[in-house]
């Protein structure tokens, strides 16, 4: 069966995790992986997996993309440096799936958009945060139902699984997320809320939503549409589980989820670094599947 | 040990972690006149924020009856002597609303995180350096580690910058013996240059104990609350601890019959939840649960008919800490869910 060959830019847990997730796919054949260190870890049981590596970053990459065909990459590095990958990957007529913060393409979340993004053949689009692909498809799914006034998540994850990038800048993960739950999650106002919980055994991510509707909830659509949205989740993140609710309580709508991980390479608590490589995987695919029906052509861009 | 002589500031908690017991519904007015009357009696510091900290207005932690910096704006020009202090917990406010404080007056940030995540208040702390203001690290929770983790983590923050370094203990479960050994830790590894600083909640009624205790192995701040007004069974009561650094000599320089008159003539008869060492505030102290659960839990268990006090024992065995509120419901529906179950398993119908 054909597939499109693709580029994993980090070599670090989530560019591994993507890599074990990407060599189950029917579409996406995982070619190269890109880190900075010649002794990485990551880069080592790529090659022992059978991926052609480098060490010396995006640069090291490039001469190879034509002739290897890449036309996906994914970039797991940092904010700081995804706007030059992806100069220097799209001049070689890939498209980048963008998992860090940088976020110079628009947001996706695949049950969400992802849809629009293939039709409109965005050549970069960015994973939001690991809150926001948990939390944000139940937002929408309340706020196709009806207008919903304010969206407010609540993410809290294993200390363990929030590396230090992020707790570094802690407030990109507040502002992103909330801006996302605003402009994706279709809420008026967007509010979110992250907490690191050092509990041991580490627990298994936790993402609470809160709705408030414009008039009352429509209790009955507004659960099948949940319902329906959680199934959509499932297919890339089985582990995506309703605990409680929804709770109607007035006009406000609450949901209680849990995200465990597949434990590819991350462990299963680490739900939320899972939903970002599952999603990243799954936006992929989407993509994959157009490219191999001919119906998208990618083209380079001139820098 | 003599304690004649030694200074200590008072910082004021009424207006901030008092937000709690009042569902963070404290009037305008209100504010202006417990600011005002405090800083009349010589409180030297004050604390004004939703409870849960700049941005803390939220479904989960409860919308306020004003924004930050209405209240903060308010405030400001009726406190002359006092520093004004904000207080901010990363993964909920950010630098904007630090920098929105800084605008509004603020002398002093209190930056506020789990006991072993210091790390995520680098930004904010910087942040409060840079814009020249008084920089306070704040480890919440911190009877949940041990003496040596609470040097690592406090170094961190002295590290970023802050210029004193408060041990939290949230949940009121500290014994005096408890904030000996680690003030005690956490002042010899400090540099002399910054201060330390001592949060007490009165769970297990040892908020006046355990800040002497603090007083005692090098503590120079201690926060207290008019009327004890906070979370859970409150504060250290202000007025009871100035009282009784006055006859131990230590020197606050609060006027304690006028701070006596503030609580009793001001902020007692605002409260509609008083805080009392009930059977749900003590459990918090003697399971070690976060005191801003108290109200939730109430609520809780009103809604759901499951025991207050079962639902926080069942959070600290989660180990849930401060900002999990939303997991108050979550474990209310399911502890009904299974009462329910239960229940339906010794159906009369089924006993034939």
């Amino acid at each position: 069966m054909n597939k499109v060959n693709v580029a994993l830019i980090g070599s670090g847990n989530i560019g591994t995790d993507l890599l074990y997730k990407a060599l189950r796919s029917d579409v996406i054949n995982p070619v190269w992986m890109v880190g900075i260190d010649p002794d990485s870890e990551g880069l080592a049981r790529a090659r022992k997996l059978g991926l052609k590596t480098t060490h010396e970053g995006v640069d090291g990459l490039v001469p190879h993309m034509r002739e290897d065909n890449i036309q996906i990459c994914f970039d797991a590095t940092s904010a700081y440096v995804h706007a030059e990958n992806n100069r220097k990957v799209q001049e070689q007529g890939s498209m980048m799936i963008d998992l860090t913060p940088a976020a110079i393409g628009p947001y996706c979340v695949p049950p969400v958009n992802l849809k629009d993004h293939v039709g409109k053949k965005e050549m970069n689009v960015n994973m939001v945060t690991c809150g926001g692909q948990a939390t944000i498809p139940i937002v929408a799914a309340v706020s196709r139902v009806q207008p919903v006034e304010y969206g407010e998540i609540v993410a809290t994850v294993a200390s363990k699984s929030a590396g230090p990038g992020t707790r570094k800048n802690i407030d990109e993960f507040t502002q992103t997320t909330s801006g996302a739950v605003e402009r994706i999650g279709g809420a008026k106002k967007g509010k979110a809320i992250i907490i690191l919980n050092p509990a041991e055994p580490p627990l298994i991510m936790r993402d609470t939503v809160h709705c408030i509707t414009e008039g009352e909830p429509d209790q009955q659509a507004i659960t099948d549409s949940i319902m329906g949205m959680i199934k959509e989740v499932q297919k890339y993140v089985p582990g995506y589980t309703l605990k409680n609710g929804p709770v109607f309580d007035g006009r406000r709508v609450s949901v209680f989820m849990e995200v465990e991980g597949l434990g590819d390479f991350l462990p299963k608590f680490a739900g939320n670094l899972d939903i970002m490589t599952a999603a990243g995987l799954r936006t992929a695919e989407m993509f994959a599947e157009e490219i191999l029906n001919g119906t998208l052509v990618l083209e380079p861009t001139k820098a | 040990m003599s304690l004649k002589g030694k200074k200590v500031t008072l910082h004021d908690m009424s207006l901030r972690d008092g937000m709690h017991p009042k569902r963070h519904q404290i009037s305008i007015e209100e504010m202006i006149k417990v600011a005002s009357a405090l800083d009349e009696a010589g409180v030297p510091m004050i604390e004004v924020t939703h409870g849960d900290g700049l941005g803390g207005a939220s479904v989960n932690y409860g919308f306020p009856a004003h924004t930050d910096e209405e209240y903060l704006r308010a405030v400001r020009p009726v406190v002359k002597r006092a520093k004004l202090s904000a207080l901010l917990l990363p993964g909920i406010g950010t630098v904007p609303e630090l920098e929105m404080a800084a605008d509004c007056g603020v002398d002093t940030i209190r930056v506020a995180t789990h006991c072993t995540e210091a790390d995520v208040s680098e930004q904010h702390i910087k942040k409060s350096v840079e814009l020249g203001l008084d920089t306070v690290g704040f480890l919440m929770m911190s009877h949940k580690l041990d003496a040596q983790g609470l040097v690592e983590q406090a170094r961190k923050m002295e590290g970023y910058g802050a210029n004193c370094i408060y041990i939290t203990d949230s949940a009121g479960y500290m014994l005096p013996e408890d904030v000996k050994e680690r003030l005690s830790a956490v002042r010899e590894a400090l540099d002399d240059s910054v201060e330390l600083g001592f949060h007490g909640h009165h769970n297990l009624a040892m908020g006046v104990a355990n800040s002497v205790t603090a007083v005692e192995v090098g503590a120079n701040r201690i926060d207290g609350s008019v009327a004890g007004a906070g979370a859970g069974a409150g504060n250290t009561p202000l007025e009871v601890f100035a009282a009784v650094c006055d006859r131990m000599g230590i020197e606050t320089g609060v006027d304690l019959y006028k701070v006596m008159d503030v609580a009793e003539d001001i902020v007692y008869p605002m409260q509609d939840n008083p805080p009392r060492i009930d059977r749900d505030a003590l459990t918090l102290g003697y399971a070690g649960v976060y005191s801003s659960f108290l109200l939730f839990a109430k609520r809780a268990e009103a809604k759901y008919n499951v025991s207050a006090r079962a639902i926080l024992v069942e959070l600290g065995q989660r180990g849930m800490i401060g900002g999990q509120e939303d997991m108050i419901e979550d474990v209310a529906l399911e502890m009904s869910r299974a009462a329910s179950e239960a229940e339906a398993q010794v159906e009369p119908g089924d006993m034939a």
